[in-house]
């Protein structure tokens, strides 16, 4: 097969119009997860909680193969599947350590469960495969409700929590000197996480997942560090990677959209790491140079 | 302390008793500590230091005795507390910047997004002038040293304007140099804010030159004084219950002997607190 070949087997832009204008919906949730996605990474790298993110995952898929399993709606069983496997992280252990410790003893239980549940199911195998890869253009209005609700649910809890989560998050004992309710933030947090899991498993899948809660964000603070920059930046990513992700995909009547949504996502990253790098040369020149300053000043005052 | 009864001290314990299970870590402690006054609390591992600083922060209950700050009973987020750990290193890429460490000590503790205010960066930039945190104020946090990010502690402790410092090993893993360019700076803060400083350390010497009183406590045991009378070898023999000499060398005051009863003390602290860190 030439390039040329493959080029045509991968992209036809023919009734492209058509076809945005039949996945409006579908668009606007992906970009609403977006949103989502970019503000939850922005808290999953100041908690630097990234395990977390994929143990919820896999319970996600578990939640969501039962519900495939006993015919129940698949976004309500992941949701479920979720929210049970972040409350569990979330009051598991004291110390991050153990936290991973948690997850990684949850993690292939809830996988075991996921293919016990698949292997009885003798549905649809394509079913099967969206759980793993996303099935965004494939849901029902419904489902893309449920997706809206839950993501205007998630926005509302994080503009609440926003400050103390963000102090609890960089700063737990200071937090909690300030009065701060950490461990009560940290449970809110786990279940908008699970939340949050649950929804991108829509649009990317089970094993996708980190490419929107944990890449913009990763993203974002190569180059900057501003509470304000960064969630700007994690949003404006994780909406390009989920948006553009679909808008490539609609063309290419092979590929799923997973693959797309996860190169953007991790193209935006690349770019970004090559940007910090210079940036943080230079800061760590600043730093010797102000130590420098500083022992010159000593040795004067000697 | 002659003044002592013509005013509400900043802090006061009186039979205070704290445990662990059937574990007494200090008990009988009675103490006032005055507006602006140096208090430093020494003693091996384990002893109840850090737990001292948990009382008066309202995050341990006291088994007997009462504690009070401004003459209220402790509880959890009083604001006339400002709180300088220890200083412990931050990711490079972790989503702040020197400002915004010291911004959380002004409202971080608040509900809601918080909107962008003229006066609050006006008092953000006055605290960071403060300390001389000027020049590194809008660097990640994560690219700063030990010695600027334990400076822009203490601007984010005094945020608030508290009535006292409660600092537990500010000094930790610092140089020898930085050591005393904070202390420094935290005494001058005391100073010239007349705030109480509860210091808890291992190592008296880079704050020697500041402290008023020293609580010393030793398995259970304590003693409060001036360094003169509690840092002599006759006091801390006494106290340690075993023989235990204090040498001054170059200036510096070396407490030989009482390893063993650290050893045998070293039990950490944080293994007897229950949640801790974040995820």
């Amino acid at each position: 097969m030439s390039m040329q070949e493959i080029w045509g087997t991968l992209f036809t832009f023919e009734d492209y119009g058509e076809l945005v204008a039949l996945l409006a919906n579908s668009l606007i949730a992906a970009g609403l997860l977006g949103v989502v996605g970019g503000l939850i990474s922005v808290f999953v790298m100041a908690r630097d909680i990234p395990f977390a993110v994929h143990g919820v995952s896999e319970l996600s898929f578990a939640g969501a193969a039962f519900a495939l399993l006993v015919g129940f709606d698949v976004v309500n069983g992941s949701i479920i599947g979720s929210l049970l496997a972040a409350l569990l992280i979330g009051i598991g252990g004291a110390r991050a350590s153990e936290k991973n410790a948690i997850i990684g003893v949850l993690m292939p239980f809830g996988l075991g469960l996921a293919i016990l549940f698949l292997a009885l199911y003798d549905g649809r195998s394509a079913s099967k495969f969206g759980l793993l890869t996303g099935q965004i253009v494939a849901i029902s209005p419904g489902q893309i409700l449920t997706l809206v609700v839950c993501s205007i649910l998630v926005l509302i809890v994080l503009a609440i929590v926003w400050r103390p989560l963000l102090f609890a998050s960089l700063d737990p004992e200071v937090a909690r000197a300030k009065g701060v309710p950490v461990g009560v933030l940290t449970i809110v947090f786990m279940l908008v996480l699970g939340l949050a899991v649950a929804l991108s498993v829509q649009v990317v899948g089970v094993l996708l997942v980190l490419a929107l809660l944990i890449t913009p964000a990763a993203a974002a603070t190569q180059i900057s560090a501003s509470p304000v920059w960064v969630p700007v930046l994690s949003v404006i990513f994780a909406v390009t990677a989920s948006v553009g992700g679909i808008l490539i995909a609609l063309a290419s009547p092979v590929v799923p959209i997973s693959p797309f949504v996860t190169t953007i996502s991790f193209l935006i990253y690349l770019v970004c790491r090559l940007a910090g790098q210079r940036r943080l040369k230079s800061l760590h020149r600043r730093r010797a140079v102000r130590e420098a300053e500083l022992h010159e000043s000593r040795i004067a005052s000697v | 302390m002659a003044t002592e009864d013509r005013h509400t001290p900043v802090l006061s314990l009186r039979d205070a008793q704290l445990r662990f299970g059937e574990r007494v870590l200090w008990h009988g402690l009675d103490l006032d500590v005055e507006p602006g006054e140096f208090l430093a609390v020494l003693g091996p591992n384990g002893t109840g230091k850090t737990s001292l600083l948990k009382v008066l922060l309202g995050q341990h209950t006291l088994y007997r005795g009462t504690a009070e700050i401004n003459g209220k009973n402790v509880h959890a987020g009083n604001p006339a507390i400002g709180y300088i750990p220890q200083q412990r290193g931050i990711d490079q890429h972790t989503p702040m910047r020197g400002r915004d460490l010291v911004r959380m000590g002004i409202d971080g503790h608040r509900w809601g997004t918080g909107r962008p205010s003229r006066s609050r960066r006006q008092k953000v930039d006055a605290l960071l002038d403060a300390v001389g945190a000027g020049s590194y104020a809008d660097a990640p946090a994560g690219t700063l040293s030990g010695g600027e990010l334990q400076r822009l502690r203490v601007a984010q402790a005094l945020a608030n304007d508290p009535s006292v410092l409660l600092c537990d090993e500010p000094l930790l893993s610092l140089d020898i140099h930085h050591q005393r360019i904070v202390a420094a700076l935290l005494n001058e803060q005391r100073v010239t804010r007349n705030t109480a400083v509860v210091f808890v350390t291992h190592e008296i010497n880079p704050i020697l030159p500041y402290v008023d009183r020293v609580l010393y406590i030793v398995g259970g045991h304590f003693l409060v004084g001036t360094p003169a009378e509690v840092m002599t070898t006759e006091s801390l023999s006494r106290l340690y219950g075993s023989r235990v000499e204090v040498v001054e060398v170059g200036g510096r005051l070396v407490v030989v002997g009482g390893e063993a009863e650290c050893v045998d003390h070293h039990v950490h602290e944080d293994e007897l607190i229950p949640d801790r860190g974040a995820i």
